[in-house]
């Protein structure tokens, strides 16, 4: 439904894109993933007609988007990084206009209107002027707009932030009952758990490229499978902890400081927790916790990109353009 | 694109920004209060000091407030497109399937009436303070449609300015640098031959000028005088000169 190859973008001296490569099935999830900068609002924005690659083919519900950007339109909901709504008009007024812009007869975009405003949690709001809704109610009212038209396929630039958990958490429940109802769904998101959580498939970028690709399981098993993690009673024994686990399991150690947690990447379970236990004991380390654990998309993507998901750049980077 | 959704999508854009206008009637205060304010302090601050010979002052004035305010309301709607453009708004019209060109016909069309309420409003505050148009209904209907045709053009002048700014904030000062002197150095308030030579040839020669001279002679009952054709040439040789410059100008605006 979604297919991207090799495209290219530069702003100025900046690659922001450097042949990117993506498909997504119909009815899937992918989740875009990578940290700031590193292309996916770019990506988006090529695949939703707003910006002109300098190289590469796209197509989004089997339509050229570089030959008929119009027709491409139709098919296609978004809801951008930035929230775009109309601050002067309230937001029924807002859903209605983008359901008649949509070609739908005024009953029915006032229908829509209705609908989504109730499926949002915005009923309430739904006539004061959008300038004073609070950083998640315009958000939702944000996605509101890019389902007004029922579209086929969807694009969401990081679609839950801003939001409260419970907002969070509703958001995640309606992106995966309209993939469950065939939608195609292309989202790009900062927080990991996000993706495992939704995502048939995650694609990683960085640097404007596709640097990894596969299920959540997949990735996780790529950065290394499982762990055995330990948190210590003192910090003055994170040092021999993080030595005696080394030598165990043949790996360095990954040392947090202030969670005071310590954790190897691990081969096999056959009998290491017990001598872990015991080793740990016999250098004097105190035990809060002890255990195996799958390594988090947080470590896949440190073992890909060389830098946590989390981490922000310059406040500059954060701002629309 | 067929052109009856151009037109309904265009409509939809006038109805937005009626809507605009609704929420911040301020966006009306330079089509009502400030040419209000101009015909009667010039009026009744001028009016005394300034002899026309054959006429009144005031309807010697008219003319030049009713252009000048058609030429500022049409050249101010490139703030807003300004605006539409800083915050996102274009963006997601930009990702609906509607007529794009109806972005900008919506804005330069509630221009139109903006300029039409503009007119009216003027008309009766002049009538209260000694405006006698003396051309009757033909008259007055010709200059009407000239003024009209030259604010079209000047908001097409905007469309191109706006898409061409950076910020909303900076058309403003450029507006306000380009347009007023062109108003003042005119035929609109005084007549020009009292002007120094170099002044007088460039403010008889300019398009505000002749445009402001084929109007006042209209409403005074002559049948449009010498600048009737200069002033038609001007307004349409501005539609046909900024309309494709603001297309071109706002098409290389969003697809940086
Ligand atoms: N209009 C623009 N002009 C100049 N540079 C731009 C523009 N848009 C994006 N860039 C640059 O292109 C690169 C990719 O930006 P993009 O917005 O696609 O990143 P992102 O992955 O969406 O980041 P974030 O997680 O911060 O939203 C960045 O270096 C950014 O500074
Ligand atoms: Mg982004």
């Amino acid at each position: 439904m979604i297919l991207a190859q090799g495209l290219q973008k530069h702003f100025g001296s900046t690659h922001a894109l450097a042949g990117l490569d993506l498909d997504v099935a119909e009815g899937t999830i992918l989740a875009l993933l990578g940290p700031n900068g590193a292309g996916k609002t770019t990506a988006v924005r090529i695949l939703t007609t707003l910006l002109r690659p300098d190289g590469g083919y796209a197509e989004v519900a089997g339509i050229d988007v570089l030959k008929h950007p119009a027709a491409v339109r139709g098919k296609m909901g978004l809801a951008g990084q930035y929230a775009t709504l109309d601050e002067v008009l309230t937001g029924r007024e807002n859903l209605e206009m983008i359901g008649r812009l949509f070609r739908l007869p005024g009953a029915e975009a006032r229908r829509r209107a209705t609908d989504l405003l109730e499926r949002f949690d915005l009923t309430e709001a739904a006539d004061r002027v959008t300038k004073n809704y609070s950083g998640g109610m315009r958000r939702r009212l944000d996605l509101a707009g890019a389902l007004v038209a029922e579209p086929p396929v969807l694009f969401l630039d990081e679609p839950t932030t801003g939001l409260d958990p419970r907002g969070r958490l509703g958001m995640w429940d309606l992106i995966s009952a309209l993939a469950k109802g065939g939608t195609t769904v292309l989202m790009t998101t900062q927080y990991l758990e996000e993706a495992d959580r939704l995502a048939d498939d995650i694609a990683v970028i960085d640097h404007g490229r596709l640097i990894a690709r596969g299920t959540a399981l997949e990735l996780k098993q790529r950065a290394g499978g499982e762990r055995l993690e330990v948190i210590v009673g003192t910090e003055s024994s994170l040092e021999r902890a993080a030595s005696v686990l080394a030598a165990l399991s043949g790996q360095a150690a990954h040392t947090d400081v202030l969670a005071r947690h310590v954790s190897v990447p691990v081969a096999s379970h056959g009998g290491i927790l017990t001598r872990a236990v015991r080793e740990l004991d016999a250098a004097g380390v105190e035990l809060d916790d002890i255990g195996f654990r799958r390594a988090t998309l947080d470590e896949v993507f440190l073992g890909l990109t060389g830098k946590p998901a989390s981490t922000e750049t310059s406040v500059s980077e954060e701002l629309p353009s | 694109m067929s052109l009856g959704w151009w037109l309904r999508d265009t409509l939809e854009m006038v109805r937005r920004n009626l809507l605009h206008i609704r929420r911040t009637p301020e966006l009306l205060l330079d089509v009502t209060v400030q040419p209000v304010m101009f015909v009667v302090l010039f009026r009744f601050v001028f009016g005394g000091a300034i002899q026309i010979a054959g006429d009144s002052y005031v309807n010697y004035l008219m003319a030049g407030i009713f252009v000048q305010t058609v030429a500022f309301a049409g050249v101010y709607t490139g703030v807003l497109l300004a605006n539409d453009l800083k915050n996102g708004m274009i963006d997601r019209f930009r990702s609906l399937p509607m007529s794009q060109a109806s972005v900008l016909t919506g804005r330069t069309m509630t221009d139109l009436l903006r300029a039409m309420l503009a007119v009216a409003v003027m008309w009766g505050i002049g009538s209260l303070v000694g405006f006698s148009p003396q051309g009757g209904v033909g008259g007055a209907l010709s200059a009407v449609g000239i003024m009209l045709a030259f604010g079209f053009a000047l908001s097409w002048l905007g469309v191109a300015m706006g898409a061409w700014v950076r910020t909303p904030e900076a058309l403003q000062g450029l507006i306000f640098t380009t347009i007023f002197p062109l108003t003042f150095a005119s035929s609109a308030f005084v007549p020009t031959d009292t002007m120094p030579d170099w002044l007088r040839v460039f403010a008889e020669n300019q398009p505000m000028t002749r445009v402001i001279n084929a109007v006042r002679d209209l409403i005074l009952g002559g049948s449009g005088g010498p600048d009737l054709v200069p002033a038609l040439a001007w307004s349409f040789g501005a539609l046909f000169v900024f309309f494709p410059l603001a297309v071109w100008l706002y098409r290389r605006r969003i697809s940086r």
